[in-house]
């Protein structure tokens, strides 16, 4: 075998593995996809809008909050600020995954930050966590997916949404916390990782009862974060560089 | 172009920012201060455990179940075993007490 057959072969392995990887959330987000279509026909879009917001935003709960705004007939400034602020946890995301792509082209990366979901990160961290390497061709693999079946199955979901079921009795509407509770429990072995559970979870139950949503979102992620930065460094792993 | 274009042209724009924003911010400093390490580290439980506490208290019977499989589950297994794990006490879970 040649060196560069060697490698093409490893590069198509990368990308089946972060398939692989992607698969539960392809599950997960099917229902969600489903329904904002349905809902977004329902609030007066067209299939082609449903379609578009899914392809260009990528976000499910803004995706929801823009459509429910939309539906009140809420100002449009109004509607995009929301988004934006069911969004911005991903300002985190952003700064701690750049860490791990940063030797990337910057085509790539780009397009790398365009899929940076929240399953895209919590994997992509953990694998960096793990001391493999964060390759293109395997993040790729584990994004693409996922965007390709949420724009289609919003696409379908736009298309035939009034054949919905029941979907309490599916569970539908709490398959993303279960998901998201697997994924938190997959970085326990990090260093400060049950106080800042514990900060978060306190500071976004109090926000979402007092301020509401979506800002205890980024509230309660602030105030996990506060933490891991105030308390001293030899309790979160990080050595003080000289 | 019809107003609900734009909302969504604009709305991907704000989101695009958020997702490239902390890197663009981030990249900006040379060395980064082992405090802010520590914070970075800190975002997957931080910011994945918001998704999940206000959708815990507000939950019943079924939903513990399911959550409490879940957990049981990752201390072992990998991502889809958790997940399936849980969806599947969920589902069986509402049968009964809806």
């Amino acid at each position: 075998m040649t060196a560069e057959a060697i490698s093409e072969s490893g590069a198509r392995s990368d990308f089946w593995d972060g398939v692989r990887l992607s698969m539960p959330v392809v599950v997960a987000s099917a229902p969600f996809a489903i329904l904002f279509g349905a809902i977004a026909v329902d609030n007066g879009f067209s299939v082609l809008e449903a379609f578009l917001m899914s392809a260009l935003i990528f976000g499910g709960a803004s995706q929801m909050v823009g459509i429910e705004l939309f539906g009140q007939h809420v100002a449009p400034w109004l509607i995009v600020l929301s988004i934006f602020a069911v969004n911005f946890r991903h300002v985190l995301y952003s700064a701690g995954i750049g860490r791990r792509i940063a030797h990337w082209p910057v085509l790539q990366q780009a397009l790398g930050y365009f899929i940076l979901t929240d399953p895209q990160f919590a994997v992509a961290e953990a694998r960096a966590v793990s001391g493999k390497s964060v390759g293109f061709v395997w993040y790729l693999g584990l994004g693409l997916p996922v965007y390709v079946f949420w724009v289609i199955e919003s696409g379908l979901g736009a298309v035939f949404g009034k054949l919905i079921p029941d979907t309490h009795a599916l569970g539908i509407d709490f398959l993303l916390p279960i998901y998201f509770l697997g994924l938190v429990l997959g970085f326990r072995k990090r260093p400060l990782w049950l106080p800042v559970v514990a900060a978060s979870a306190a500071a976004s139950i109090v926000a979402y009862k007092t301020v509401g949503s979506p800002w205890h979102v980024s509230i309660g992620a602030v105030a996990g974060v506060l933490l891991a930065v105030i308390l001293p460094p030899h309790h979160s792993g990080v050595g003080e560089r000289p | 172009m019809s107003t609900t274009f734009w909302i969504i042209l604009a709305g991907a724009i704000a989101t695009y920012l958020t997702r490239v924003g902390g890197h663009l911010v981030i990249s900006r400093f040379e060395n980064i201060h082992p405090r802010v390490e520590a914070g970075l580290n800190a975002v997957p439980a931080a910011v994945l455990t918001t998704l999940v506490a206000p959708a815990v208290l507000g939950a019943g019977p079924a939903e513990w179940a399911a959550l409490i499989v879940t957990a049981a589950v990752s201390l072992r297994g990998g991502l889809m075993p958790m997940f399936l794990a849980g969806a599947a006490v969920l589902i069986l879970a509402r049968q009964f007490v809806g």
